[in-house]
């Protein structure tokens, strides 16, 4: 135990010799490991930033609501049929919300109507174009996770009384009010005038597709009033559940009480659908999975190269040192010493290559994030250990069949070299 | 040819024998040479015991060095009896060769083998580490086996900091420190001068007087005259086993 111990010093002690004695060999042989590290490094990191963002966004979405609207969000292709559908109306929102109090065992929390359209909102010279305009009653407050910067959501009254009242997404507030706070000012939607009472903090994207700060939310009886061109009842229905847990037995609640208020008979298909932010784990899932393994792949490829640079260095340190090998095992190192020193010294070129990888991901990062505060990526003790151990085992794996070569080296041959 | 004892109970006199060390009897070396085949060895016989001081000779080709191999547990036998200590050595595997080289056997160099990066202490320790000493003792018995070639004030340099003779003293140093059954030096003067040899001839003389066994394998006739017994070799047969002329006064 001892003798393997003293066994595995003095192997880290001729490594280091060795790497002191061919320096500019060895940093170009750390090289290609550096790169492979920097490399993966980089990947693993970008890949948990999609991740991220993913998650992100599937959360804005929020995780116990259920979104009652013609079609499914993942559609398997027949179109038509979907939009050929009867609208969903807005006032079943209020007929759900009457089953679910009539209901102390439902799963369901409560309904809200949310009728949008995209539209432009002026002030004076300045304007927004194509801002998500959601029209809602305030009950929205109870199912939305926003936040708000400034100001309040509308009250019972101002939504039932159909009033000019408007919240603005993070984003259309800062264009529009560049300098100011936008509150009790007034702003121009399908040219009515609407008085701004609230300002709703930064929220970010949906998979940088939707901007969720790029909204404006007001009374849902002033958008069935004003905003011509669709059918003045139709909305989505957004129903926060109790239980995110349950999910499954609150959808099959849903759909029970939704084919009621379709007028289904049994042996008809539903003609509605309800969406759940899974729809988008489920499909998105795979498409993550098959970046991550693509990515990965292609950047270990970098590291493959690395890989076989250690090998062939130690090939040349066994060669060079075959007479040493011979005499180390004269003096009775055996076969597992000096495979140990051989590949202590590759893991050992390895490691160090993995830290100056490491180091250089760790700036890399830090430009990057000070660039672009919003990018999604963090440098993680984690990703410190990974990469570590994947340098080690780089140098495991390309330096064994060196340093086994010189294990196996007969004695009296490896003396007699010269 | 002259008969020289072989065995403890007609051993000269003039020189208390200890017990049996190496024992060979019979042994063939056969190597693969391209297409040829070489019999290096062909059935040596050769009793060494406890305090001997022995001279390996012969022309080159002779077997000389096969036998030193042999003898250094670097190789074993294709055929015939090698025991050391009364181990079975010519049954060993790998591992087991190094465990006898690195207790029982101190070997010197032509070329000194000394690892170049390392000081005097560190490649007198080597052996001690593949021993599995812990480092104190290490230590100690590195500067004690480096006080004893004369070396005391040398420890902290290496090899190209060192003359030839220091070197060869550093690895005499190395091959003492693990207090071996036997010394086998491979031509030990070959690569010195004739004046620094001689200093290194004394040195195994005064080993020998301490009661250390010595193996010098040479081809230089004054240099095996300062053994007490001389064996040669030809054609991988033992031509001649007798006292040097030291004995024979």
């Amino acid at each position: 135990m001892n003798r393997l111990l003293f066994e595995f010093v003095e192997s880290w002690r001729i490594a280091y010799a060795q790497l002191r004695a061919n320096r500019t060999r060895s940093f170009l042989t750390a090289l290609g490991v550096i790169i492979g590290i920097v490399a993966v490094t980089l990947m693993g990191t970008a890949i948990g930033g999609i991740n991220t963002g993913f998650e992100n966004s599937l959360s804005i979405l929020g995780d116990d609501i259920l979104y009652i609207s013609k079609s499914p969000w993942i559609r398997d292709g027949d179109d038509i049929a979907y939009r050929n559908r009867p609208a969903i109306r807005a006032i079943y929102a209020d007929r759900l919300n009457a089953i679910i109090e009539g209901m102390p065992n439902s799963q369901l929390r409560l309904a809200v109507p949310a009728g949008n359209s995209f539209r432009k909102i002026k002030r004076g010279d300045s304007e927004v174009d194509r801002v998500f305009i959601l029209g809602t009653t305030d009950g929205y407050s109870e199912i939305s996770t926003v936040e708000f910067r400034e100001g309040r959501f509308f009250t019972g009254e101002e939504s039932r009384g159909g009033r000019n009242v408007v919240m603005l997404g993070f984003d259309v507030a800062n264009a529009l009010f560049p300098d100011e706070s936008p509150l009790d000012k007034t702003v121009r939607i399908v040219g009515q005038e609407w008085r701004v009472i609230g300002v709703f903090a930064r929220q970010g994207s949906f998979l940088g597709i939707f901007s969720f700060d790029n909204q404006a939310v007001l009374p849902l009886a002033a958008f069935q009033k004003y905003f011509k061109g669709k059918s003045r009842d139709e909305a989505e229905i957004r129903v926060r559940i109790k239980d995110k847990e349950k999910l499954a037995a609150a959808r099959d609640e849903l759909t029970g009480h939704m084919r009621r208020l379709r007028g289904l008979l049994p042996d008809e298909a539903d003609n509605f659908a309800i969406n759940a932010n899974e729809a988008f784990k489920s499909t998105l899932g795979p498409i993550q999975a098959g970046i991550a393994i693509a990515g990965l792949f292609i950047t270990s490829l970098s590291l493959f190269v690395g890989a076989i640079g250690i090998m062939n260095i130690t090939f040349v340190s066994v060669k060079e040192r075959t007479k040493e090998i011979g005499t180390r095992k004269a003096l009775g190192a055996r076969r597992r010493t000096i495979l140990m020193q051989f590949l202590i010294e590759a893991v050992s070129i390895c490691v160090l290559g993995g830290i100056a990888g490491i180091a250089v991901s760790w700036l890399l990062f830090t430009a990057v994030g000070s660039a672009f505060p919003s990018f999604p990526i963090s440098f993680s003790m984690n990703l410190v250990m990974i990469g570590l151990f994947i340098s080690a085992l780089t140098g495991i794996v390309s330096g064994f069949a060196p340093a086994y070569t010189a294990s196996k080296l007969d004695p009296v041959t490896a003396l007699r070299y010269e | 040819m002259s008969t020289f004892p072989r065995g403890p109970e007609d051993i000269p006199p003039m020189r208390p024998h200890g017990p049996l060390v190496i024992d060979i009897d019979g042994v063939t070396k056969r190597y693969q040479m391209g297409s040829e085949e070489i019999l290096a060895l062909r059935g040596v016989s050769l009793k060494i015991f406890r305090n001997e001081y022995l001279a390996i000779m012969g022309p080159s080709g002779s077997g000389k060095s096969t036998l030193m191999n042999m003898l250094g547990c670097l190789d074993t036998p294709t055929a015939g009896k090698y025991e050391f200590n009364r181990k079975n050595v010519a049954a060993m595997e790998d591992d087991e060769l190094a465990a006898i080289r690195n207790k029982e056997i101190g070997f010197v160099f032509q070329t000194f083998n000394l690892l170049p990066r390392s000081d005097a202490l560190h490649n007198v320790e080597l052996p001690l580490i593949y021993a599995g000493l812990p480092l104190d003792e290490r230590r100690q018995r590195a500067e004690h086996a480096l006080a004893q070639v004369g070396l005391a004030n040398r420890m902290h340099h290496r090899p190209n900091e060192l003359s030839g003779g220091q070197r060869q003293r550093v690895a005499i140093a190395r091959a003492l420190v693990n207090d071996p059954s036997i010394i086998l030096a491979d031509e030990p003067t070959g690569n010195l001068d004739s004046r620094t040899g001689e200093e290194i001839m004394a040195l195994f003389e005064t080993l020998y007087e301490q009661g250390h066994t010595i193996i010098v394998v040479t081809h230089e006739a004054d240099i095996a005259e300062h053994a007490r017994r001389i064996v040669r070799l030809r054609d991988g047969l033992i031509e001649s086993d007798g006292p040097s002329g030291l004995l024979r006064g």
